[in-house]
């Protein structure tokens, strides 16, 4: 029977109530009385001089307040980046300053060049369109190579548009070669992890305040991590102290990644609220979106994988390009580095590793963090390189990758991660099982008959998630800890309020978090409601990304709830005239053990608030409990993915069938919540694979601006998912078991895509061995037919 | 977008009035027109709306039994209402963008556009249709003049297009993967006296007629007629989507889908 409650059940999402009926609150719902409107001019060239900004024929539009340009940011700090890169050399990566408006020079597309503060957001516009800009357009530079290579520079005050030359790790760089040049084969393949635009429904949204009379900033704005806004912002840009700037995230509409950094105009709207004295409120546009959110991935890549007579991995090395774009976004440059060589080992025993990544500005959006974030480009590489590897020595894809599994935990990797526990064959026997590959031939016939190729594609995965061990990480040059805080706060009738760190935008978090402490203590979820996304009122956590939320926040609500219990005993002790010692606590009673001796978990959380007959000379009246936790170690989410695809050979068009997914997430929570986010990464994984692509021209302007070029997968385009996730090996370093699943289906879904696209090319006698991302139809018929 | 003045006339001499004024802009259901205005690309004085004419509503049939569609008429309503005399076009018709594109896009707005990715281009050129305007009536083989260009004056109504009803005919959509647009849409309809063939979303020149198919499939109305003939890649649109190369390729396929669906 599955349970109807506590951990494991299937709790309907509470929050959902609100999302369905329109009863959210998000950012844009705040509209706070005397609140102006700005309007951002933007930058519709790449690469500029700004000789002069001519504001004064613009200030004297109707309902104009002030017009902002980057002069008035002079003395303001630059957008920070949160992750310092060591080069190859020992040397720190180029770091640039990020303007929050541009000054003296534009850079990318969509970079601000002034704002309009008005009555009206209509006003401002107009305003804007007066502004006279005298630019001296310089070359763009949109390709990573050619940027790194010499093309004109992003920055005049840096060496190049080289960020970094990272190698990982140096000191194996020799015995990695060396391997390769004995390796009785070599499998080298060239590709693109491509661009994307992470189009969260909701577009960004800011609203500053300012309080005169208590010298009081608050900024409400979309973020999926409030106290890291307000540390970067505070400290780094405006120089405001915590205690006079609040910051706001209520309900939020997606964040994918993209919501994690610090954004130019979440510090404009909260600086300029006290240079007009107003609230001042933006709200972006989709058209502003594309062109100001930060975009995910763009990697250009060259992996090569290395085997023995007996198929036996021996070597991978790679050697990729990483966009930047035109600054250092709040994590760009951790995501190619540190989320992404460290999980080149993905599922296998490869003994020798060494990745090369040199990140490159150019005159693009900023680039950063997009679901998965790093993971899914290590996962990409090695699950194509092994494909490919397997057809050209002509053994089974599943057997190449069954044979060379790492089965012996806790395993240390050749890049400087240890994988704490999982069991990788018994996600690719379940996968098995759930694909029905014993019936794959017969629909391969099926297809042949009407016309079609017919491909299975396979990969694994494996990702690091609970993002992070501070000491680790600080070593790698993270600027922040990563542990994560919550504070259980029992009230007097015993239902708690649990302030939690991370921060929901269709986690469930509100639905999954009361799950656990209602198996902990035993009273209804209902009696538990969870606060989040407003400093003023939550410890101070880093928030949601990286699939962390439960592994770290969770596990820091676990320590905070067993302080409460463990206290709730010592009252329940001294109520049943009894040794804190033998009181036991199920489903919401306390018990003396061995007797029939109780008392309500009620009574206790009163007693607590209600001193009378209490111990106050031993502890402290009331029940409110914060534990911080940083983990021991990252968790280590894997699985494996199987894709079925139809391809009609006259047009090049792919059509996905079925699609498996067995995950191994540890200890599951909601088992319907993870499904859903196992679906919704596939469904974001498959937009990659076959649809979405962010282009951009050589003159560095966007060519996927908006959703007539830029294709988001809808739901004809996608299948009915086959996902389990019953294979568990729960993490053996947190409180819950748990390794987190948010990122998984992203991660995990673009190979399997693409390796049934080759497998069904292949079918059909087209001797296709590699298409880049996106798969569209233009791209695979062009394929089949230069083959 | 920028302020403007509306006018909402209920008949077509009013209309026709109303767009004489300095910079008046026709506004059928507005499914182009509103969204350049959002962005600021066009800044007309006044738009006249054609919506509430109630004679440039409606689908009936004319005395030669051709299909008559006001030019106000929207997508949905052709879908529906024209289904039982012209299923080639209504089928045309129902699927045009979405249920919301449906409601609001009208006919005679599409073709006055004359966006070169649109549907009911193909389905008026391949049908040889007329328009009527509310000063003459233009033969469709004389009213598309390339991308966003047609042969209506400044100010000139399409009040209803006229279809004559062919004995089979088929519109096949290969949808560019963003906008759902035509990639290459091809309409066939069998006539009489000949088969016509009209393509949309593939050339530079906007929607046009492939004589050879035309003449192949006059012949033997069946996708086999085709063999052997191609369309050259000269000239078609090349661009994130597709070359031209393969939209030339495209134009083959789909027309011999459309002739084969066409039974």
């Amino acid at each position: 029977m599955p349970k109807d409650s506590g951990i494991g059940a299937s709790s309907k999402r509470r929050e959902d109530v609100r999302f369905l009926t329109g009863d959210g609150n998000y950012t844009d719902d705040i509209n706070i009385y005397g609140q102006t409107y700005v309007h951002f001019l933007r930058a519709d060239v790449a690469h500029a001089t700004i000789n002069s900004i001519d504001v004064s024929a613009a200030a004297e539009m109707p309902g104009v307040v002030q017009i902002f340009t980057g002069a008035d940011f002079e003395a303001v700090g630059g957008i920070p980046c949160g992750w310092q890169v060591t080069d190859r050399h020992g040397e720190p990566m180029q770091e640039p300053k990020h303007p929050v408006i541009a000054h003296g020079k534009i850079r990318h597309v969509g970079e601000i060049v002034a704002a309009v503060v008005g009555e009206s957001l209509a006003q401002a516009r107009d305003a804007a369109e007066e502004i006279i800009l005298d630019l001296t357009e310089l070359p763009a530079v949109v390709d990573m190579k050619d940027a790194a290579t010499g093309g004109p520079k992003v920055h005049d005050d840096l060496t190049s548009n080289v960020c970094y030359d990272w190698g990982f790790v140096e000191e194996n760089k020799g015995a990695v070669d060396e391997a390769i040049k004995s390796a009785a084969h070599v499998t080298t393949l060239e590709l693109v992890n491509n661009r994307l635009v992470a189009n969260p429904m909701e577009p960004r949204v800011a609203v500053g305040e300012y309080s005169r009379s208590d010298d009081m900033h608050t900024l409400h704005t979309t973020s999926q991590n409030p106290h890291v806004i307000r540390l970067l912002m505070g400290a780094f840009v405006l120089g405001i102290p915590e205690h006079k700037l609040r910051v706001v995230a209520p309900d939020v509409g997606g964040g994918f990644g993209t919501k994690i950094f610090h954004y130019a105009e979440e510090a404009f709207c909260t600086f300029a609220a006290k240079a007009v004295n107003r609230p001042v409120k933006w709200t972006s546009t989709r058209s502003e979106a594309f062109m100001s959110d930060a975009h995910g991935r763009d990697h250009v890549t060259k992996i090569e994988l290395a085997l023995d007579a007996d198929n036996n991995f021996t070597a991978v090395r790679t050697e990729t390009y990483a966009n930047m774009g035109a600054y250092l976004s709040t994590f760009a440059s951790s995501v190619p580095t540190w989320l992404h060589g460290t999980l080149m080992a993905g599922n296998y025993k490869t003994p020798n590793i060494y990745v090369n990544v040199k990140a490159v500005f150019t005159n693009t959006v900023p680039v950063d963090a997009y679901r998965g974030a790093g993971r899914p480009e290590a996962t990409f590489q090695l699950e194509r390189v092994i494909d490919m590897a397997a057809r050209e020595l002509g053994v089974d894809p599943i057997a190449l990758r069954r044979q060379n599994f790492v089965t012996e935990f806790p395993y240390a990797t050749p890049v400087a991660v240890e994988y704490d526990t999982g069991d990788y064959e018994a996600t690719m026997a379940k996968l098995e099982e759930i694909a029905d590959m014993g019936g794959f031939a017969a629909r391969r016939a099926e297809s042949e008959k009407n016309g079609k190729l017919r491909g299975l594609g396979v990969n694994c995965y494996i990702e690091a998630c609970g993002i992070a061990p501070s000491n680790l990480v600080g070593q790698l040059g993270a600027r922040a800890g990563l542990y994560d805080a919550a504070t259980v706060r029992v009230n007097a009738t015993g239902s708690i309020s649990v302030m939690v760190g991370a921060h929901s935008h269709g986690q469930g978090h509100e639905t999954s978090f009361p799950q656990v402490i209602s198996e902990m203590i035993g009273i209804p979820e209902d009696q538990i409601d969870i606060v989040h996304g407003d400093t003023s009122k939550i410890p101070f956590g880093m928030g949601t990304y990286g699939s962390r939320s439960l592994a770290v926040c969770g596990s820091a609500m676990v320590k905070a709830a067993e302080k409460v219990i463990n206290k709730a005993k010592k009252i329940a002790a001294h109520l049943l005239e009894a040794s804190d010692a033998d009181i036991e606590l199920k489903d919401g009673t306390f018990t003396v053990a061995g007797t029939d001796k109780s008392v309500a978990w009620g009574d206790v959380t009163l007693a607590a608030y209600v001193p009378h007959n209490y111990p106050l000379e031993d502890i402290e009246p009331g029940l409110e409990e914060t534990a911080f936790y940083d983990p021991a170690n990252f968790t280590y989410p894997a699985g494996a993915y199987a894709c079925e695809v139809e391809v009609d050979p006259e047009t090049g068009k792919v059509t996905i069938e079925r699609f498996s997914a067995a995950d191994d997430f540890g200890n599951v929570i909601n088992p319907m919540i993870v499904s859903g986010q196992v679906h919704g990464g596939i469904a974001q994984g498959i937009g990659q694979a076959l649809l979405e692509n962010c282009a951009y021209d050589d003159d560095g302007q966007l060519l996927s601006a908006s959703y007539m070029d830029y294709t988001m997968p809808r739901a004809d385009d996608l299948p009915f998912y086959s996902v389990d996730h019953s294979c568990q090996t729960p993490c053996t370093h947190n409180p819950l078991g748990v390794k987190g699943c948010g990122e998984a289906g992203a991660i995990g879904s673009p190979p399997s895509v693409v390796n049934a696209v080759i497998d069904a090319l292949q079918s059909g006698g087209k001797n296709v061995t590699h298409i880049d991302m996106p798969l569209t139809p233009a791209r695979v018929w062009d394929a089949m037919n230069n083959a | 977008m920028y302020a403007f003045e509306i006018e909402r006339p209920s008949t077509i001499a009013d209309a026709v009035n109303a767009l004489k004024s300095e910079d008046a802009q026709a506004l059928g259901g507005g499914q182009t027109l509103i969204p350049t205005l959002k962005q600021r690309l066009a800044m007309p004085a006044s738009l006249v709306s054609l919506t509430g004419i109630g004679e440039m509503q409606g689908v009936c049939l004319g005395d030669a039994g051709e299909v008559c569609i006001g030019g106000a008429t929207t997508h949905a309503t052709v879908a529906r209402e024209a289904a039982a005399h012209y299923p080639g076009l209504a089928g045309l018709a129902s699927h045009i963008g979405d249920p919301a594109v449906r409601n609001r896009g009208t006919i005679g707005g599409s073709l006055a556009n004359n966006d070169p990715s649109a549907c009911y281009p193909a389905a008026a050129l391949g049908s040889g249709a007329t328009i009527i305007t509310n000063v003459r009536e233009i033969a469709a083989d004389d009213y598309f003049q390339g991308m966003f260009t047609t042969a209506l004056d400044e100010g000139e109504v399409i009040t209803e297009v006229r279809f004559p009803v062919p004995e089979k005919a088929n519109y096949q959509k290969f949808v560019q993967p963003a906008s759902r647009f035509a990639l290459v849409g091809v309409f066939v309809a069998k006539y009489a006296d000949g088969v016509r063939v009209a393509v949309t979303g593939a050339s530079e020149e906007g929607v046009f007629r492939w004589s050879e198919a035309e003449a192949a499939l006059s012949g033997d109305f069946s996708a086999a007629a085709l063999d052997g003939l191609s369309v050259p890649a000269d000239g078609m649109i090349s661009d994130l989507h597709g070359s031209s190369a393969y939209r030339a390729h495209l134009v083959k396929v789909i027309t011999g889908r459309a002739v084969t669906a066409a039974g």
